[in-house]
């Protein structure tokens, strides 16, 4: 019993590791494509997190939207877009920035670190129902029915919208 | 013995790395698509700190499953309209650097 408990903590700690290859791999790829690669690999990790906390569902998931469409259509959007040569030496910006951007994310991380430790997180005294489908499926379906007819609305008027500014840009052009 | 994956702290520490991570990301990519990739880092780190939640707090746990999945779907519509915005400023501008798109600039 208590192996599978340390092989599932090893497979937790392979998944962290994963995620800060990618964070890593999208911000110091020479080219976008690699960037969206790193990124690709970062939100594989984050589905191994989501197993982890008891949602195979959302793992999928993960899988399907976040990998499967987006990263797809930002590389679609490099594969339309410029050359890779043309904008990968300026792709990072000078060194004024990188101390704006570390005091920026030293300032959030100092605020949230200092809430996160001062906190004392207590659970709920009761639980009801459980982590399976049928459970989220209900709440979908009556709980939370308005929040999943409105995320389908703007999924449609999203896309509608893209294909509107893109055929947009494309007639000014000519 | 508690592992540190039975632990609330360790994934709230991965959301906060990947939110501080992100804006980081964000100030340093100088093109449209890098500032695009940054912030779905920061919609990941949300998704992450609405699972721990969750799992480890919540008294329901369908709640933060139907947050992070309309966190997912407001990622998938964000990321097709800045795609197409994206599009239409390279086909104006011929360049992605959001430092020459500055028609509006006083």
């Amino acid at each position: 019993m208590s192996y599978y408990r340390y092989l599932a903590e090893g497979i937790y700690f392979l998944c962290i590791l994963t995620i800060f290859c990618g964070a890593f791999v999208s911000l110091r790829a020479r080219y976008l494509m690699n960037a969206v690669l790193g990124l690709a690999l970062a939100l594989l990790g984050m589905a191994g997190l989501f197993y982890h906390l008891g949602s195979p569902f959302l793992a999928l998931m993960q899988l399907l939207i976040n990998i499967g469409a987006i990263c797809v259509i930002i590389a679609f959007g490099i594969m339309v877009g410029p050359r890779p040569e043309q904008e990968a030496e300026k792709r990072v910006t000078a060194k004024r920035h990188r101390f704006l951007a570390a005091a920026a994310g030293l300032a959030v991380t100092l605020l949230l670190g200092a809430t996160l430790v001062g906190t004392p997180w207590r659970p709920a005294t009761a639980r009801v129902g459980d982590f399976s489908i049928n459970h989220l499926g209900e709440n979908l379906l009556f709980q939370f029915c308005l929040a999943f007819e409105l995320i389908s609305v703007v999924l449609l008027t999203a896309i509608l919208g893209a294909l509107i500014i893109a055929r947009i840009g494309r007639e000014e052009v000519k | 013995m508690t592992m540190p994956s039975d632990q609330l702290e360790t994934y709230l520490l991965m959301g906060l790395f990947l939110l501080v991570f992100g804006i980081y990301s964000m100030v340093r990519h100088r093109t449209f698509i890098g500032m695009l990739i940054s912030s779905e880092f920061i919609l990941n780190g949300a998704s992450l700190n609405f699972m721990a939640f969750n799992r480890f707090l919540a008294p329901d746990p369908a709640v933060g499953q139907v947050f992070t999945l309309i966190i997912m779907g407001l990622g998938a519509a964000e990321a097709a309209l800045i795609v197409s915005l994206i599009l239409m400023v390279f086909h104006k501008y011929r360049s992605i650097d959001p430092d020459e798109v500055r028609d509006l600039k006083g």
